[in-house]
């Protein structure tokens, strides 16, 4: 099966190209083949039966555990550099630390030159496949004619690197692709590194110093994870004198939960959990792809992934219910900062890390429940917010501002962006489409393993309904007429734009597919038993679907026999009824302002309860861990 | 009963009953502010009158949202009365009410907008209390299906009153009754104009109503699940219920959002969750 090599490898080889190609029209030829190859096989590695077998593959040489290994010092003196050029010690601190576990661990496998498999694809591989393929590619190919108008019209004042933007975009992908066929920790390991460097890089892009500030901050958090990484790694190997992650998983609590609360705390700080979340806040000033990637396809599930497989070993112990912990309070306090800002990106942003929160607490539970509500999760959330970060990205070019009290009225002068973002968010937040339905399942899984974290999800999606659905309302108001914008999308960013649309339309429409094909098998794998809403559910939520779908169509028709009228304004309205006739017989303008609960909730008062809370957590999970 | 009966009959009484229902409500508020009060059929005459008059609108869209609310609260009620999954009641509510919302933010009017917001706070204010007794309801009887749960042998509320004066507490909310009618009241005097209805009339604002009645039996229904092992009990407790709901809502001024959402969920956190963690400490 030389498929599974090839995905990892034909993205490296296609950023080291990109790196080299100046002009615009190779660039997008490459760029475009590229991507549809990476599609294609993501999709054909689906159709195959799993666990792929991958014993044929030459993997065990020599020269690729040196050339890894080198890659592996490079990356960590580059590190070590960027961390004395900025004079930011505690990078240095990690990352001397970390290179001294490595070396440790070095030591301890020298004799040992024969490890055992090195990737390893199941089902659940499949799935982080296919969303790294079709949406990552998607990205790339947004990225394409967002990147030429950033630089030409919005963001002249930045230098255009955008070689350097393609080829790392495209080596994240590969990173992403290995990281998820990986069974050998080392080989997780060292793709894990690489996003960590490639996201400290795209961050920064634009070079201006809160982008510098934002990327090092990104940096430094996501090295603390790699030092647990390595950490976890060097004890399981002195432990066992093994590396596979499967070996892992089933090697029982005594052995694995030390090993594996390192990982589960390597995998919060990258899926940005309290008290680690200000980083992926910070990662909004990087080009808008850039926040697509990292908030949907690669990144931040790097780390829900590893907490997911991880689930089984810390099930039903004290680590996983502190894991369990943090997701449950990240996703409140997620959702509850969500209602605080305007700023679009920052909501979903927010959105985010609350909905990995969600994922974190089905890992951290880990029953056969949990985990197929998890895996569901990542699925959905995916699909739905890489289709609104890159209708963000759209909007923001055409209006010059990501608040969202500017998009009022957006359907009518960007219908097509704006009925997207509608689309997003309806799978983001209505019943019965997919984030709300995995939404009920988590809730299941968790009534059944520990009533109480339910807690957190009723207060979480009470708020997480509020700020959706206030941004909805906002897109569909009119309260003035405006000219409809001439050229919404540029070819490229509508081919994927129309594309993404299609994939969460899909998504929620064939979930039970999805379900009975990759997720039920993978969990009935691992647990020998399987989980699923039952039939009779799955039968009326296709039924309300089809109903709530139909809603579109009432748009075709203009109302038979229905007389429109201007809205009341509280004066007699003047000219086109955004104003009206005021006091002293003024001309008074119209503005309507959503709720932001400044008086009960405030966004800086909560980030630093989710840091001191999320520390406290993951100080006790560490205790819990090694007592 | 078989499920598709107990259906039919929802659809046909649930109208009937719910707009008996208003028309008491309508009088005997009457009564206590020392008036005649209309007639108890006036709710039934009130949406004929409306059915009969001209459809004004801000814009064609929202007349849709409201078909599409009204469509999906007797869908709710008709999942419930056929006893379905209570959590997926729950969403589909949900659902109904956000498509109410954003036929109000459609409508584009100052005063539609503000009680779209409103609305939403009281969505966000009471779901959390409604999903906790659904969950409450789940440790008890071990399912999350209403006919399991209605035929489960206890009374309920004798496990679960944290848990039921939390949810007669969200009533009050979900029923948009005074100190909690933010979004829009039949209170005249303390009202925005007509709140998140400004700009619904004719044959819209009649389907709003018809769509309250549905709601108030389906969630009458839901208050009689806490008695379903008594029948009698369970409906003179939930016209119990509905009569508190009444009066609270005649003694109570409106009260500010901020104080409806914190101590909806104070309520929420103490006696939904304190009952819930006594449960999961019993077992």
């Amino acid at each position: 099966m030389t498929l599974v090599p090839a995905l990892v490898l034909l993205p490296f080889i296609a950023g080291l190209i990109l790196l080299c190609v100046k002009a615009e029209w190779p660039r997008r030829a490459l760029v475009l083949t590229v991507t549809a190859a990476v599609c294609a096989g993501s999709i054909v590695l689906a159709c195959v039966p799993a666990p792929v077998d991958l014993a044929g593959l030459p993997l065990n040489r020599h020269w690729l555990n040196v050339a890894m290994t080198a890659i592996e010092v490079l990356m960590g003196l580059y590190i070590l550099y960027v961390g004395v050029r900025a004079r930011h010690f505690l990078i240095v601190a990690l990352m001397v630390a970390q290179g001294a576990v490595m070396a440790w661990f070095e030591w301890l496998a020298r004799a040992d030159l024969n490890p055992g498999q090195a990737l390893f694809v199941d089902k659940f591989s499949m799935v982080m496949a296919l969303i790294n393929g079709i949406l990552g590619g998607g990205i790339c190919l947004y990225a394409l004619g967002y990147m030429r108008e950033y630089h030409t019209e919005g963001h002249r004042d930045v230098p255009d690197r955008r070689p350097l933007f393609f080829a790392l975009l495209f080596i994240f992908m590969g990173a992403m692709f290995g990281l998820v066929f990986a069974d050998d920790l080392a080989w997780l390991f060292f793709f894990w590194e690489i996003t960590t460097l490639c996201s400290f890089l795209l961050i920064g892009y634009t070079q201006t110093p809160e982008a510098r500030r934002n990327a090092l901050r990104a940096l430094v958090m996501n090295l603390a994870g790699g030092l647990a990484f390595a950490l976890a790694m060097a004890w399981f190997y002195r432990q066992t004198h093994s590396l596979g992650l499967q070996a892992l998983i089933h090697s029982g609590h005594a052995v694995a939960l030390l090993p594996a609360a390192l990982l589960c705390f390597a995998g919060i700080t990258k899926a940005a959990q309290c008290p680690f979340s200000s980083w992926l806040l910070g990662a909004m000033v990087a080009p808008t792809p850039v926040s697509a990637l990292l908030h949907s396809s690669t990144m931040v599930k790097a780390g829900v992934y590893l907490i997911l497989r991880l689930a089984p070993a810390i099930t039903g112990t004290a680590v996983g219910l502190t894991v369990a912990l943090v997701g449950g309070v990240t996703f409140l306090i997620g959702s509850l900062a969500a209602i605080t800002t305007p700023e679009a990106k920052r909501v979903l942003a927010y959105s985010t890390v609350a909905n990995l929160g969600l994922i974190v607490l089905c890992g951290g539970i880990g029953t056969c429940q949990a985990v197929w509500a998890g895996i569901l999760l990542i699925i959905f959330h995916a699909a739905a917010k890489c289709l609104l970060f890159l209708s963000v990205g759209v909007v923001e070019h055409k209006l010059h501002s990501r608040n969202i009290e500017d998009m009022s009225g957006l359907v009518l002068y960007m219908p097509r962006v704006a009925v997207m973002m509608l689309i997003g968010m309806a799978g983001m937040s209505l019943a019965p489409f997919g984030m709300l339905i995995s939404k009920w399942a988590t809730l299941r899984a968790v009534v059944d393993a520990c009533p109480l974290l339910s807690v957190f999800i009723v207060f979480g999606s009470g708020a997480t309904l509020f700020f959706w659905v206030k941004w909805m309302g906002k897109l569909v108001e009119v309260v003035r007429p405006r000219n409809q914008v001439v050229k919404e999308i540029s070819l490229d960013e509508s081919v994927a734009l129309y594309g993404l649309t299609l994939v969460t339309f899909l998504a929620c429409l064939f979930f039970p597919l999805f379900s009975t094909q990759f997720i039920e098998p993978y969990v009935a794998g691992i647990y020998g038993q399987s989980a699923s809403l039952g039939q009779g559910n799955t039968i009326i939520m296709v039924i309300m679907m089809a109903v709530v779908m139909l809603f579109p169509l009432s748009f075709l028709s203009k109302g038979r026999g229905v007389k429109l009228v201007d809205p009341y304004l509280g004066g007699a309205n003047l000219r086109d009824a955004s104003h009206f006739s005021g006091w002293c017989g003024q001309a008074e303008s119209v503005t309507l302002h959503n709720y932001y609960m400044g008086g009960v909730l405030n966004e800086a008062w909560l980030s630093r309860l989710a840091v001191a809370g999320g520390a406290v957590l993951l100080a006790v999970m560490m205790a819990f861990a090694i007592l | 009963m078989k499920p598709w009966l107990r259906l039919i009959i929802y659809l046909v009484a649930a109208p009937v009953i719910g707009g008996l229902l208003a028309g008491w409500d309508r009088r005997v508020s009457a009564r206590m502010q020392s008036r005649r009060g209309p007639p108890i059929l006036q709710p039934f005459y009130d949406v004929l009158k409306l059915w009969q008059k001209k459809n004004l609108a801000v814009c064609f869209a929202q007349n849709y949202y409201i078909l599409f609310f009204f469509l999906l609260i007797v869908f709710t009620g008709a999942l419930f009365f056929a006893g379905s999954d209570l959590l997926l009641v729950i969403f589909a509510l949900t659902t109904a009410s956000i498509f109410f919302v954003l036929g109000a933010y459609k409508a584009s009017s100052p005063y539609s907008f503000i009680g779209a917001e409103r609305e939403l706070i009281q969505i966000m204010a009471y779901e959390p209390m409604v999903l906790l007794t659904a969950i409450g309801m789940y440790m008890v009887t071990k399912t999350f299906y209403v006919h399991g749960i209605a035929s489960h042998g206890g009374l309920l509320v004798l496990a679960l009153p944290g848990v039921f004066l939390g949810f007669v507490f969200a009533l009050e909310i979900k029923f948009r009754k005074s100190p909690f009618d933010l979004s829009f009241s039949h209170h005249a005097h303390q009202e925005l104009v007509r709140g998140i209805t400004t700009e619904f009339s004719g044959r819209t604002l009649a389907l709003i109503e018809v769509a309250h009645w549905y709601e108030s039996v389906f969630l009458l229904g839901w208050v009689y699940l806490f008695f379903a092992s008594s029948p009698i009990l369970g409906v003179a407790m939930s016209l119990l219920v509905y009569g508190f709901v009444v009066l609270v809502d005649n003694v109570f001024a409106r009260l500010k959002w901020q104080t409806a959402l914190t101590s909806a969920w104070a309520v929420t956190a103490v006696l939904g969750f304190g009952n819930i963690m006594v449960l999961s400490f019993q077992r």
